[in-house]
């Protein structure tokens, strides 16, 4: 085994016992990543010279703990000082901001290492990473398939073994569909548990940060780390934080577990259903109690996500107006021109779509009929899942309605690409906690499982995906980069 | 035919907190550019506003000086639009739940009173400066400085219940004055915490419709408040007896030109967009947080104004005047403290006082005037020890330098002379060197005494006292 | 549902951003399609519903009014295209 292959935790006991240094681990990261990067193309910015340092710097300390000598990588939408923060957009190509985020803060405190910037669709509008305005990520599972997105470069790291864990952002799946994709675990947090401080918002009442890793002790570990109320985050909740690797145990008995019947509808594939299906069972073989519900405004989640987050992001991406930093036409002659011509050039075509569809939605006349009636969706929306967790511990469900599609192929009418959030974006309205888990494959690609639970209830999923965990072996394969890149 | 002025004012006002109002930059006036500033107000991507509690605070102090209500739930929304000054691009305000709303101001104004409708009181936040190199118009660059953006703001929308531009002024001098005394903002017009908008309209008398209004910004005085009004008003019914319509628009009142211009054009076109906060958790604000507040409110102006009238048996007049400010109903308090004629206070604050202050172009808080030294100028007249004349010279000094009144005339030699045997021999002097006038009041022009006491002031440089004068002169012209 | 050649210019005006005309037509189709779609929402019956605003039950959140130093002007400025005399500079207004 070589070090890069090693998870989180496995890395720790490694330092612990003094059988690697953090030289050592983080020469190792870097080897990888210099030869699976240009098949991958997870990072944008990579900084070798600062990782390698800092482990110096933690092997002359000599003792570990926490996070000391663990390499991670960030998505690039995380603001870390002194370090680009691209957005992976034209608009913020050169931004360098000279704060942390507070997730970030939190990691760098806690003794990590951080090796770089993970490439996303820009400003997290997409859900295949080709929307970056660098370049696409590719899945490691096969490099002619998308790693998902809009967390793409986060997902596709992790499961190439070229980091053994990373942030991403979740606003419609970001988090669940590219860990469903790449075949690795995806938390994405209850709205409200982890700080959005210095994370460059696309849609407010929806971001929340979470933690992409191979296993699911190591995201429990993170999420211990980032977890918690930050005075700077209006939205992040005082709450006594539990340990969420207390959860870490292999037993489910008696766990109520419901499945909607509407997220096993026409539109899913056949053998995605028949994989979650076969994963319910495995539920019930472990003692769960596994029933059907069902979940009624499902199919009106997504439409009204569509106006819900477009709406928010015309306002939250304002402000790349070419005036304090980013990108700016010098050409203009009144400042007028020099926003509108900063902005057309700064953008790409997804992100100029949604701020037009959300301007819209916004738009003097349409308020009441778009946006107002989308916010009383949402709030049908959240009662149905309230329900549900009147009587039941969690919700089971695919992540995605496909594996993973091919480059290119989604491109053109923005609806199609859209579906693929389907599954995961009625949590985000509900603000709800659900998490991604490998439970199959299907020609070679990864499925996703994904768990659902109540609000600030983290701890129960962790409980049942360590549970699935440890009585399956998905999590233990690997992808084999060795394709040339089509 | 005659036309009918309605005017409603958008006043804002800055809250005299510590730091900003989602930040915990410095929220002083006057620094150097860009250094009351961060990534917060400076609308620096990731970044996020976290309420400052003072505000709320502030802002229902504000509201009860405001004979408002104060809404038991309120949130904030976003106001969207581009300029250079809005690092955001949009601006966090209030739209349709403000913090405030149904309150009024009594004004008085040409001897009758007035209730003027207020609509609502909301918070947000400031925005920068944009500061053009020459003129707006002709400048090819212009600089923008934050230190503003992020001043906690009160918006006060008034009814359209003013009729003339003295009646906006009386209203914009009434909301100074009680926010002033309610402590929540230092309402200073060339500072830019205190400015108004107005909303100006005509109408032909009797007609019960409102005519087609347009507002005026950037009103930074009481004087240009007026003049743009009176300009606008005139301009509008010019027009419309032109057979012209009036356009609902925005204008601006330029200063050097003294007229209003319009500032339409096609991109300005606004559509505020207005959409809940995300960012920013809803208020509830209790009766208790409210009750509390109001028994921590301090005296208000017309409250002041009926004590001091009923222990001081001041005119309604004098005590509307001294109840402008805080500060000066704090020196007529300070002085009344120590001396027992509240009249005779105000006399000095109104008289001497106000024209000094007037003429250097000073309010009291930057007087030198100590009110003990006030008090003790005026035992020394009760004492006759200066006449009232050398006062207002006492006076004078004592605002030039802030000394006090006995240090003064000692310095100038101006103590009165009350001695009878002293000015007794003055007085036979005067007497003995003016044989015909004295010759004069004894046959019963008895107005030549005036002259008798003008030779005594004048042999002593004004010293005597006048009062002891006349009694020693009658005594010997008539013995 | 469509949206018009002059809807499309409006909206981008205030959102300002310029667009070629190519992108106009593309942008009216694809903003067309979507909000077709969306107009699912109207087939639901939400008289009477609340709308969500905050999905927090959150309330009163405040930070205490204390000053903290401001970062170096420099810090800040650091990004921006165009600075003159300690302020960001952009073209005239009108």
């Amino acid at each position: 085994m070589e070090l890069y292959e090693l998870t989180l935790h496995e890395l720790q006991q490694v330092l612990d016992k003094q059988e690697a240094s953090a030289t050592e681990i983080i020469s190792s990261v870097l080897g990888r990543i210099n030869k699976v990067e240009d098949k991958i193309q997870a990072f944008i910015t990579l900084d070798e010279e600062g990782a390698m340092a800092q482990a110096q710097q933690c092997d002359a300390r000599g003792s570990f703990s926490g996070l000391d000598g663990i390499p991670y990588g960030l998505k690039d939408i995380i603001c870390s000082q002194g370090m680009r923060t691209t957005c992976a957009s034209r608009m913020l190509e050169n931004f360098v901001p000279f704060y942390d985020a507070t997730v970030a803060a939190r990691l760098k405190a806690a003794g990590g290492i951080l090796v770089g910037k993970l490439n996303l669709d820009e400003f997290a509008m997409g859900s295949s990473t080709e929307q970056s305005a660098f370049f696409p990520t590719r899945n490691p599972w096969d490099l002619t398939r998308v790693p998902g997105g809009s967390s793409g470069g986060s997902a596709a790291a992790v499961a190439a073994g070229e980091i053994p864990f990373a942030l991403g952002t979740d606003t419609g799946g970001s988090i669940r569909q590219p860990a469903s994709y790449c075949g690795v675990v995806g938390l994405k947090p209850t709205y409200g548990r982890v700080s959005r401080y210095g994370v460059v918002a696309y849609a407010s009442s929806l971001d929340q940060v979470g933690v992409f890793s191979r296993e699911v002790g190591d995201c429990a570990q993170v999420l211990n780390l980032i977890a918690g109320k930050d005075s700077l985050d209006s939205t992040s909740v005082e709450l006594e934080k539990p340990d969420f690797t207390s959860f870490l145990r292999d037993d489910i008995k008696g766990l109520k577990i419901a499945y909607p019947r509407e997220y096993f509808q026409e539109g899913i594939e056949t053998e995605i259903k028949n994989t979650v299906k076969q994963a319910l069972l495995k539920y019930e073989e472990l003692g769960a109690i596994v029933e059907e519900v069902s979940l009624p405004h499902s199919e009106y989640a997504l439409p009204a996500y569509y106006l819900v987050a477009p709406a928010e992001a015309s306002a939250n991406l304002a402000r790349f107006d070419g005036v304090r930093y980013g990108l700016r036409d010098f050409q203009a002659e009144n400042v007028i021109e020099m926003f509108s011509s900063t902005r057309a050039e700064g953008f790409g075509d997804e992100v100029k779509m949604r701020i037009m569809l959300g301007t819209y939605a916004l738009s003097s006349g349409y308020y009441d009929a778009y946006y107002l009636k989308a916010l009383k969706v949402r709030r049908l929306i959240k009662n149905d899942f309230d329900k549900v967790f009147a009587d039941y511990d969690l919700i089971v469900a695919p992540t995605t309605p496909t594996t993973a599609f091919k480059l290119g192929e989604q491109v053109g009418d923005p609806l199609t690409l859209y579906m693929n959030d389907i599954l995961t974006v009625p949590v985000n309205m509900a603000g709800l906690p659900g998490m991604s888990i490998p439970c199959g494959f299907l020609e070679g690609l990864p499925v996703g499982l994904q768990l659902i639970g109540r609000a600030f209830d983290e701890g129960t999923l962790i409980r049942a995906a360590y549970a699935f965990e440890q009585n399956t072996d998905y999590h233990q394969a690997k992808p084999d980069i060795g394709g040339d890149i089509i | 035919m005659s036309f009918e002025t309605v005017i409603g004012l958008e006043v804002h006002v800055e809250l005299k907190t510590r730091s900003k109002i989602f930040c915990s930059c410095s929220n002083e006036f006057g620094a150097e550019p860009n250094t009351n500033v961060c990534p917060i107000c400076s609308g620096f991507p990731g970044m996020l506003p976290v309420l400052n509690q003072q505000v709320v605070e502030y802002a229902i102090k504000a509201g009860l000086a405001l004979n408002c209500e104060i809404a038991d739930y309120c949130k904030f929304d976003r106001k969207n639009y581009f300029y250079p000054d809005l690092p955001k691009a949009y601006q966090i305000s209030q739209y349709d739940l403000p913090v405030c709303k149904k309150g009024y101001l009594d004004i008085e104004f040409g001897g009758t009173k007035k209730r003027i409708g207020i609509t609502r009181a909301h918070l947000e936040e400031d925005a920068g400066k944009l500061v053009h190199q020459g003129s707006i118009s002709s400048t090819p660059f212009s600089l923008v400085d934050l230190n503003r953006s992020g001043v906690p703001l009160l918006e006060i929308v008034s009814e359209p219940d003013l009729r003339s531009s003295q009646e906006a002024r009386a209203y914009m001098e009434k909301i100074r004055s009680v926010l002033l005394f309610a402590g929540v903002s230092d309402c200073k017009m060339e500072e830019g915490s205190l400015r108004c908008d107005a909303n100006v309209s005509v109408r032909p008398s009797g007609q019960a419709t409102l005519g087609t209004r347009t507002e005026i910004k950037n009103l930074n005085s009481f004087k240009a408040m007026e003049k743009a009004i009176d300009f606008e008003v005139q301009r509008q019914i010019e027009a419309i007896e032109d057979g012209e319509e009036i356009i609902q628009e925005t204008r601006t009142w330029e200063e050097d030109k003294q007229i209003t211009r319009s500032m339409r054009s096609k991109e300005e076109a606004h559509d505020y967009r207005y959409f809940p906060e995300p960012d920013l958790p809803p208020l509830r604000i209790s009766r208790k947080w409210v009750n509390d507040i109001i028994q921590s409110m301090p005296e208000m102006p017309e409250q002041a104004r009926e004590r001091i009238m009923d222990e001081h048996g001041l005119s309604a007049y004098d005590a509307s005047l001294l109840t402008l400010t805080p500060d000066f109903l704090g020196f007529f308090d300070e002085c009344t403290r120590y001396y027992h004629d509240g009249k005779i206070i105000s006399n000095w604050m109104m008289g001497e006082m106000s024209k000094l202050l007037n003429q250097k172009n000073l309010d009291i808080t930057q007087c030198k005037i100590n009110p003990v030294h006030l008090v003790d100028m005026l035992k020394l007249m009760d004492e006759g020890r200066i006449s009232g004349k050398m006062a207002k010279e006492v006076f004078e000094a004592m605002f030039e330098t802030g000394s006090p009144p006995e240090a003064i005339i000692k310095e100038k030699g101006m103590e009165q002379i009350s001695d009878e045997d002293t000015l007794e021999k003055i007085i036979l002097e005067v007497i003995a060197k003016n044989p015909r006038v004295v010759e004069d009041y004894r046959n019963g022009k008895k107005k030549a005494t005036g002259f008798l006491v003008g030779q005594v002031m004048q042999a002593t440089r004004g010293q005597a006292n006048p009062a002891l004068v006349n009694q020693i002169l009658a005594r010997k012209l008539n013995s | 549902m469509t949206i018009s050649f002059e809807e499309v210019e409006h909206v981008a005006l205030l959102a300002r951003l310029q667009l070629k005309e190519k992108e106009k037509e593309k942008y009216a189709e694809h903003m067309g399609s979507i909000l077709q779609y969306v107009d699912k929402l109207q087939q639901l019956d939400t008289e009477g519903v609340e709308p969500l605003d905050h999905i927090l039950p959150v309330f009163n959140i405040f930070r205490e009014d204390q000053v903290k130093p401001a970062p170096k002007r420099e810090e800040i400025l650091a990004n921006a295209p165009l600075v003159e005399a300690g302020q960001y500079k952009v073209p005239k207004i009108i």
